[in-house]
């Protein structure tokens, strides 16, 4: 059984939608960087390279 | 974050996420973009596009949350004046500290993941940007000299660098070139304004030029830089970002520039009125032409390269 909606809830249902997106949006930018970056020609695992950079 | 079923009186003007939004000054940020992006596109190293994306949308979070801290600070001033008087803060939409807190975590979050992203050097120009806008500009000279301008035009500058600096890893004649660029172009396209505009600066107690040394001094002000901007303007031709094409483009505008920036020094107020500071504002509108003109071009030369058009 849900509770009843309280009334702050509706007030920030817009900014916190705004909030939500924006999070949603850096984790796709985050995750799409991540497969860049492995993807480059130069790209070394810590294994390949014995722990340096 | 206020919250409004403890403190009653917030609800009336309660943020929404819009105002959020507008604590970084997205207009700022449009020509922010475009000129780092210039730098980036211009630079002899290719970028991989997912990063260039990434790394100039750090630079305008970045220039985001240093004008989030400016709103912070300066809420005190754009209270008094009109054109900033509905800004979040003054307007009650937005706390002092909500926006101090978003000001700082993005700073903070723009410069690590430009520099996991690109590199410590663009990362460490974005975060002098941020720390020269704010703290050198905003708290310090703002209110302090009628020079302000100068200052605050620097931060706005450093764009193209940084945009450079994710490329190459470094600075440059060329990056330094285009940081000028912008830098000599703020002043006279600022004073241009200030000389139609009627502004409250005063009100709010910063020292403007118009109001410090008289309107005078501020159309010698205005062909000074415009002299100096010429020079930057036309070097720029002979680097490696430039070529026929910008060199054509920098010659035309400079001159029609300088031929402005002469018809205001000759006239007075009276001649000014007379005419409903016509030069004034053609000068001003030029300008704006003038800034994307020039960054569009050296946007040009890099887009023809490839075909073995651009450059010298």
């Amino acid at each position: 059984m849900f509770r009843e909606e309280h009334e702050l809830h509706k007030r920030r249902w817009g900014r916190n939608l705004g909030l939500g997106i924006v999070l949603a949006i850096f984790v796709a930018l985050v995750f799409g960087l991540t497969v860049v970056k492995v993807s480059l020609e130069d790209f070394r695992t810590p294994a390949e390279t014995g722990g340096e950079q | 974050m206020t919250d409004a079923s403890i403190n009653p009186q917030a609800s009336e003007g309660e943020a929404r996420f819009g105002d959020f939004v507008a604590l970084l000054k997205p207009r700022v940020m449009s020509l922010v973009v475009f000129t780092a992006a210039v730098g980036l596109l211009a630079a002899p190293v290719p970028v991989h596009p997912f990063i260039a994306f990434f790394a100039v949308l750090c630079i305008a979070i970045g220039g985001g949350a240093s004008g989030a801290l400016n709103m912070w600070y300066d809420a005190d001033i754009d209270a008094v004046m009109k054109r900033t008087a509905k800004r979040p803060i003054p307007a009650g939409k937005v706390t002092p500290g909500d926006a101090l807190a978003i000001g700082l975590t993005l700073s903070g979050f723009s410069c690590v993941m430009l520099g996991l992203a690109a590199n410590w050097v663009a990362a460490g120009l974005l975060a002098f940007t941020i720390f020269f806008y704010v703290v050198i500009y905003t708290m310090w000279l703002k209110r302090w000299t009628p020079q302000n301008i100068v200052i605050g035009g620097a931060a706005g500058a450093f764009p193209p660098m940084i945009g450079w600096a994710v490329a190459t890893g470094g600075v440059s004649v060329e990056s330094v070139l285009m940081f000028l660029l912008t830098f000599m172009w703020t002043p006279p396209h600022f004073w241009a304004l200030a000389l139609f505009v009627k502004s409250d600066y005063d009100k709010a107690g910063v020292p403007m030029l118009t109001v410090t040394h008289g309107r005078r001094s501020a159309r010698r002000h205005i062909l000074g830089y415009t002299i100096l901007l010429a020079a930057v303007a036309v070097g720029i031709g002979f680097t490696s970002v430039g070529g026929p094409v910008y060199l054509a483009v920098a010659v035309v505008l400079n001159a029609l520039f300088l031929k402005g920036a002469v018809d205001i020094l000759r006239r007075d107020e009276a001649a000014s009125e007379a005419d409903g500071y016509k030069s004034e504002k053609s000068f001003f509108k030029l300008s704006l032409l003038y800034l994307f003109l020039h960054f569009g071009a050296i946007l040009a030369e890099a887009a023809l390269r490839p075909w073995g058009l651009g450059g010298w």
